[in-house]
């Protein structure tokens, strides 16, 4: 019980004598003396690996994004979407949402994830007191389709401790889902990414699902196998360091 | 802090008890409006011996139940491993809304609880738990399952007589009933040969042409699709 305390006075205690020992060369006038003590980078880093598998039939996801914060969210349901997210929704495009005004740390994977596809993405934070991860990813055949996580406490794993989380489908809301062609991003269709016009409800819901052609909406280019469901994707957080 | 100590405090518990051998009333209810679970299969097992893996291949004992509702290969792959198990509570099919009770003693070792049991109609579709943790802890607990697509036959929606059978396409048999005939088939360009959340049926109006056997006001759900109460004695 207490091990976990005395790991951590103990860390501190090093950084402490660590930098005790840094000031004493300074002081000294003997520059030979800096016999470079081993520094302990690893009491002061935290280490995540986020793996991402993608559960849907064939939605491919655009890269991932992680971003590790205290406060806020990425989104909230029943507000508007933030620029940044309706990027992200629209088009895939993660790299304002990334720059997050809260984070402190982030990244992304490095490509898109297919349909029946995983990957992992570390991220790395110089804290762990009340540390929260989100994620976010566009379903890619979809107007402004988006899934992830939001604020997922991760303060309390220990190194080697995993969570499992599945997460569920979003609209941002700033896209009405016409499914029609030039509109999705896609491989489906190849058609347009963010557009800056809000022509839907612009506020974030729970996504309804798409429609597809074979189901009544005759200028959808989507076809059944672009249906889905929730959850959309299963997310292992293991706290590596 | 005090969230911290507490974790490390509950995993010493469980690492001292992770071996205990557990008493266990299961109760596992089809919570869809139209759709008929064929035979179930729960089992205990250790974090190897799962039925399935999401976003991983099917096995051919997974596929042989996904496709026609066959629980044998499973049943014989899950006692080849050692795991504990309750096969086939309701004595064929699980009706919507209908539960099955059982009871399960699990050895030691056999930590978690995977469920699989196919759904009718659909192609290769079954309702999944995978490797959910036992608790150690005596209390009554619930999960919801998802459905699922073995990723291993076409959903071309077609109810085809003695289309069971590992690649075989169509749907065996449509219990509930309201199903059609003469139907063109759905042509599905679904790449996806993992297992995976299923995208749902799509069904259509025509009840003797059209594309899908399938009705779209009766052959349809939304996760999730079971309910499994478990009470550790």
């Amino acid at each position: 019980m207490s091990s976990f305390k005395n790991f951590k006075k103990s860390a501190l205690i090093l950084a402490l004598a660590t930098t005790l020992a840094a000031c004493g060369d300074n002081d000294s006038n003997e520059p030979d003396q800096v016999v470079a003590p081993t520094p302990a980078p690893t009491a002061t880093s935290y280490e995540f690996n986020v793996t991402v598998s993608n559960l849907t039939a064939g939605q491919p996801f655009s890269p991932v994004a992680v971003i590790a914060h205290h406060e806020g969210t990425l989104w909230q349901i029943g507000s508007p979407s933030s620029v940044a997210l309706e990027t992200m929704a629209e088009g895939g495009d993660n790299s304002q949402l990334l720059t997050f005004e809260n984070g402190i740390a982030n990244a992304s994977s490095e490509g898109p994830v297919g349909p029946g596809a995983n990957t992992t993405i570390t991220i790395t934070t110089d804290t762990l007191e009340v540390l929260k991860l989100s994620l976010a990813t566009m379903m890619v055949n979809t107007n402004d389709g988006f899934t992830g996580l939001s604020a997922v406490d991760v303060s309390t794993l220990a190194v080697g401790e995993s969570i499992m989380r599945t997460t569920v489908a979003y609209d941002a809301g700033t896209e009405a889902n016409t499914e029609a062609a030039g509109t999705l991003p896609g491989p489906v269709d190849g058609g347009e990414g963010f557009n800056e016009a809000r022509d839907d409800v612009d506020f974030v819901a729970r996504h309804p699902g798409v429609v597809t052609n074979e189901d009544g909406l005759s200028s959808s280019v989507l076809s059944p196998e672009h249906k889905f469901d929730n959850p959309l994707a299963k997310v292992v957080i293991t706290r590596t360091q | 802090m005090k969230a911290s100590t507490l974790t490390i405090a509950t995993l010493l518990a469980a690492a001292s008890q992770s071996t205990m051998a557990a008493e266990l009333d299961l109760k596992i209810t089809n919570l869809t409006q139209g759709i008929h679970f064929t035979p179930v299969l729960i089992t205990a097992h250790d974090s190897e011996d799962k039925l399935f893996e999401v976003a991983t291949e099917a096995s051919t004992a997974l596929q042989t139940m996904a496709e026609g509702g066959n629980i044998a290969e499973l049943v014989a792959q899950a006692t080849a491993a050692g795991s504990d198990m309750a096969a086939n509570p309701a004595e064929g099919l699980l009706a919507p809304t209908v539960s099955a009770m059982a009871t399960l003693t699990t050895s030691d070792g056999n930590e978690y609880l995977s469920v699989a049991a196919m759904l009718l109609p659909t192609n290769d579709g079954f309702v999944g738990l995978d490797s959910w943790k036992i608790p150690t802890e005596a209390g009554t607990y619930t999960v919801f399952l998802n459905a699922y697509d073995a990723g291993t036959e076409q959903n071309n929606e077609l109810v085809v007589e003695g289309s069971g059978a590992p690649g075989t396409p169509g749907i065996p048999a449509a219990p509930g009933g309201n199903a059609g005939t003469g139907g063109a088939g759905l042509t599905s360009t679904d790449s996806n040969i993992n297992i995976h959340i299923h995208p749902g049926n799509l069904g259509d109006d025509d009840l003797t042409a059209g594309n899908s056997d399938l009705s779209n006001t009766v052959h349809r759900w939304l996760n999730p699709v079971a309910k499994l109460t478990v009470t550790v004695k």
